[in-house]
């Protein structure tokens, strides 16, 4: 069994960055879905084929362009300056930048369906009755698209937590700031050490079955919300 | 069902096409490589087949990975390693023929800088002006427990560890450091070979245990004469000169 100082670091970093992620994903992916589900606009299907790329492309694909934007060279490098580091690469902040990315579509896609669901009536009776845009929003909007807030947080958290591909490229395994669970798990089976590999492949497996059983039930109560 | 069958039909014939394309007397031989030889071993491959008309396929990787992926049954002829230690653990385990063990190439593990000059190394490694210094898994990869040697040796461990990034593998540390987001790392020598000279640094070669990379005949390609012969390949002249031109040494 790994001792507490071998998975108390990449326990509380992996969730850190998985609580980070998401929030920030809540505040980035809400309006574009918003604007994905209301707009007449052409570029409506490129944008949206756009979010939904990392579900497509592998993590070394977005791990290799990330690793050469975040170099002193490359524009995460200007970024990291700014704070006297060198490059975004080996920082907890170039992981939840990795993150963002790579989770973008977790968030959009089931929020930007519930939005498509509540359809224009409620909008309109908002409207109708004077309702300003703020108020129409957090008293309307979010309520009637809640299932979607709750599916698209849930998938955001487990998907950052599960990520491996993209922090192996450009985490450097630092720990305490890239030495997520998953690279933990990685180095335990490179080494050998198998037993405490599965000690945390086991926790990982259970994790992602609650999550995946939350879901499920959340879609089952509120109805064809996932995406 | 017509459609299926029609589907597996055309299966069948590309299938046979593409077989017909390879010489029907050569054999192919699969090898496991520790990434710090992957250039060396594709031109050796290439070599190989050259001369005797077979084909080897290399997987590349760590090898401690590479360890693991044989133990449960990868299909691996041959195993080059970049330590003695695996190769010995896989005739120990019963995935390696007895005997077939070798050295067949000697590392030498060097600091790589594109943009410090690493005239003098230990210097530049005592000063500490650096943000991030890449290193291979001490654990799982040889070129990483030599870099932990040196800095050892320099006094260097505690002063440099915070600044450490570690590669999953030999080539992935080049890869931090060409990259440019840290700027300097340990790596195989022949990985920087034709570099200018003030970008590596080769740390004397008592600091740090030889790394002998040894070679083994596993199990499953026990019965692949073109196996056993790839390995006595690897020791033929021809060999040597490329693999000593790529900044190993041999016995």
């Amino acid at each position: 069994m790994p001792s507490l100082a071998e998975i108390g670091p990449p326990l509380l970093l992996t969730a850190a960055l998985a609580l980070v992620a998401t929030l920030l994903l809540l505040v980035i992916g809400t309006p574009i879905a918003w604007w994905l589900a209301r707009t007449q606009s052409r570029w409506r299907e490129p944008i949206a084929a756009l979010v939904a790329l990392p579900l497509v492309l592998p993590p070394t694909v977005i791990g290799f362009y990330l690793l050469i934007a975040f170099g002193p060279n490359g524009p995460g490098g200007g970024l990291a300056s700014l704070w006297g580091a060198r490059t975004l690469a080996f920082s907890f902040e170039g992981l939840v930048l990795g993150s963002v990315i790579y989770s973008l579509p977790f968030m959009t896609q089931p929020i930007r369906i519930a939005f498509e669901a509540i359809g224009s009536e409620p909008l309109e009776a908002a409207a109708t009755l004077g309702a300003k845009r703020w108020p129409t929003f957090s008293r309307v909007i979010v309520p009637e698209a809640r299932a979607g807030f709750i599916t698209g947080t849930i998938l955001t958290f487990a998907h950052t937590v599960g990520e491996f591909g993209v922090v192996l490229m450009i985490g450097g395994n630092v720990p305490g700031k890239t030495k997520v669970l998953s690279i933990a798990i990685y180095d335990f089976v490179e080494r050998g050490e198998w037993a405490k590999a599965h000690w945390v492949s086991a926790g990982m497996v259970l994790f992602a079955f609650v999550v995946v059983t939350a879901t499920m039930v959340i879609d089952r109560r509120f109805g064809r919300l996932t995406g | 069902m017509r459609f299926s069958r029609r589907l597996l039909l055309g299966l069948a014939v590309v299938t046979v096409a593409a077989g017909s394309l390879t010489p029907a007397f050569a054999a192919t031989v699969t090898a496991a490589v520790a990434a710090n030889f992957t250039k060396v071993a594709e031109q050796l491959g290439a070599d190989f087949k050259a001369a005797t008309g077979n084909d080897v396929q290399f997987s590349f990787g760590a090898t401690g990975a590479l360890y693991t992926q044989i133990t449960q049954g990868a299909p691996f002829d041959l195993f080059l390693s970049a330590d003695d230690k695996r190769t010995a653990t896989a005739i120990k385990d019963g995935f390696g023929v007895e005997g077939t063990d070798f050295t067949y190439a000697i590392g030498k593990v060097v600091l790589y800088s594109p943009s410090v000059d690493l005239t003098d190394g230990a210097a530049v490694l005592s000063a500490g002006a650096f943000q991030h210094i890449a290193i291979a898994d001490p654990k799982a990869a040889p070129y990483g427990a030599a870099a932990m040697a040196v800095l050892d040796k320099l006094g260097l461990i505690a002063a440099v560890t915070p600044k450490i990034v570690t590669g999953e593998n030999i080539t992935q540390t080049l890869q931090f450091v060409d990259t440019s987001n840290a700027e300097l790392g340990f790596v195989a020598a022949s990985q920087v070979v034709g570099k200018p000279t003030t970008a590596v640094w080769a740390p004397p070669q008592d600091d740090y245990p030889p790394i002998r990379q040894n070679a083994v005949l596993l199990k499953v390609g026990a019965g692949n004469d073109a196996a056993k012969a790839f390995l006595d390949y690897l020791k033929s002249d021809a060999a040597i000169k490329v693999i000593t031109a790529a900044g190993y040494s041999v016995n």
